[in-house]
């Protein structure tokens, strides 16, 4: 059983899977990507644009992990830093001004750890765009591709629905930081990972997650043909709603998690 | 005659309560926990922060007797059977008498009414899971019907793992509150104090209308352990301290514990909204 989300983990981590630019390339049509935060820089760990969804002009944003050595180092292994967020909220902002669904395509380890980060107000960052999606009159939906790393995948995940690939994870800590703390043993990875229920099958059951999408990455074309079929749908479902019931919606999405004790 | 009641207790406690000591860490002076009171729990040997208690924060802050506890009923439950989570808030609760790591309430303060959540470093780092999400949403939908400020003592280490995906969900929810609050014209102040960190960071700490800080509270999204790792870049002066967020244009001020009270009343006056009931 361990062996088995532990397997899901490290697969979800892996280089073999397609990033975010292959499902943006293969999803949408006559795309023109569109850079920078109108701030301080064009992060790189975050790609944006716009393109026609099966007809449907849509705004896509991405956090790209890179596919070999050279392009992971120039997109930062994917870890977003504070201009990364801010970028995706311009083009998100835009999308609402124009009435355009925003399709994010979540992978991350997490937001970049870094003294420049810091700087620049990552936490800051965040926290903007968690209130700023609670209010977006447009929808959006967030698919965990492959790695959903904590409070940075987060930035890219309040969202009318959430898909989860069938082998894409979803955490509030990286299992080695969770082993850290829990055993002072990084290499308890394994047992962190089932303590913690990162996979798709959990975030349906949590409800953090409405969909889980199968894989397969030999018919990668097929794969993503369903795979617009079920954005197709929900965003043609959510753009019929008035704007006050979509929020309403998403609001409430959000409001009802938690597990507590009340006495 | 509730508050009569209230008010006997809460002085027999008190005479019968032993004056407690309190070390400083800066100076290792030895003081009583009574004098330092009077000094906003500063160290009136060498001047240091010591950190505050929840319902300590309140006796500061708070109109003497104005301060009606809220939402005391929630408290965390470890429904995934996460290793060792039971025995961390058994020990909490031990260690704190409180039922969970964030105090939430309504009182006035300095004549203006306000809602006030104040987090407890004590209690499991003041990690936030599903009660103190809670919690903390519940003050904000009160508020935001009450047409009330919201006045949040921030501290925190950061979403709470024991609670796995559902504790980053309370950051959007949360977050999903605050936003109806701001859009109702209602003033929300966090007040950052040591250490406020990640998912805390990252959601209500930096969202607020005017966000204030203690001196030198650390202050920061990812920890420096962590960042070191990452990069081996030196830490530059005051890294992650109120004084280096309000110098990178994240804090509108930094308050000392003297004016504290002072500030947050002149805001909420400030902010004080014409048709309000209560
Ligand atoms: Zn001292």
């Amino acid at each position: 059983m361990s062996k088995s989300i532990y397997q899901q983990f490290k697969n979800a981590r892996a280089g073999a899977r397609p990033t975010a630019s292959a499902y943006i390339a293969e999803l949408f049509d006559k795309r023109i990507d569109l850079h920078g935060d109108r701030r301080f820089a064009d992060d790189a760990a975050i790609i944006g644009g716009i393109g026609y969804l099966g007809g449907i002009p849509t705004t896509y944003i991405g956090i790209e992990k890179g596919t070999d050595l050279q392009s992971r180092m120039d997109h930062n292994f994917g870890c977003p830093k504070p201009e990364g967020y801010r970028k995706a909220l311009r083009l998100m902002k835009q999308a609402e001004k124009f009435h355009r669904p925003v399709v994010c395509f979540v992978d991350t380890m997490g937001a970049f750890c870094g003294v420049d980060a810091e700087e620049r107000g990552q936490g800051e960052a965040i926290a903007e765009n968690l209130v700023e999606m609670m209010g977006l009159r447009t929808p959006v939906i967030s698919v965990i591709i492959g790695e959903g790393g904590s409070g940075g995948a987060l930035g890219l995940a309040v969202a009318d629905r959430v898909y989860m690939l069938e082998n894409a994870v979803y955490s509030v800590i990286a299992p080695e930081g969770c082993a850290n703390i829990l055993w002072k043993d990084a290499q308890r990875v394994e047992e962190a990972c089932e303590a913690l229920h990162i996979t798709a099958k959990d975030m349906k059951a949590f409800q953090v997650a409405e969909t889980i999408i199968p894989e397969d990455f030999v018919h990668f074309d097929m794969m993503c043909e369903n795979l617009k079929r079920t954005l197709v749908e929900d965003i043609c479902h959510l753009s019929s709603m008035r704007k006050y019931d979509l929020l309403e919606n998403r609001y409430h999405r959000y409001r009802a998690f938690g597990v507590y004790r009340e006495e | 005659m509730d508050k009569l009641i209230h008010k006997v207790k809460e002085a027999l406690h008190f005479d019968t309560k032993k004056d407690e000591r309190l070390i400083c860490k800066h100076c290792e002076a030895d003081l009583s926990k009574k004098s330092l009171m009077k000094h906003h729990m500063i160290c009136t040997e060498c001047g240091s922060y010591f950190r505050i208690a929840p319902r300590d924060r309140i006796k500061l802050i708070c109109d003497d007797g104005t301060f009606k506890e809220m939402f005391s009923a929630i408290e965390s439950k470890n429904f995934l059977d996460f290793p060792k989570y039971d025995q961390k808030l058994a020990q909490a609760k031990e260690q704190t008498n409180e039922k969970e790591a964030v105090l939430c309430g309504r009182a006035k303060i300095g004549n203006v009414p306000a809602c006030i959540f104040v987090m407890d470093s004590r209690f499991i780092m003041a990690s936030m899971g599903s009660a103190v999400g809670e919690k903390i949403t519940r003050l904000f939908e009160y508020a935001t019907k009450q047409k009330l400020p919201v006045v949040g003592f921030c501290c925190s280490g950061g979403a709470r793992m024991q609670e796995s995906i559902l504790s980053l969900m309370q950051m959007a929810k949360v977050s999903g509150a605050v936003q109806r609050h701001g859009q109702e014209g209602n003033l929300y102040l966090p007040v950052l104090t040591d250490p406020t960190t990640g998912g805390v960071t990252a959601s209500f700490a930096m969202q607020g209308d005017i966000i204030l800080a203690e001196p030198k509270a650390l202050v920061g999204f990812a920890g420096k352990r962590v960042i070191q790792q990452t990069a081996n870049a030196a830490f530059p002066d005051h890294f992650q301290t109120a004084e280096f967020l309000l110098e990178h244009g994240f804090l509108d001020a930094i308050v000392e514990r003297e004016n504290m009270k002072e500030t947050i009343t002149l805001l909420c006056a400030q902010h004080r909204k014409a048709g309000r009931t209560a």
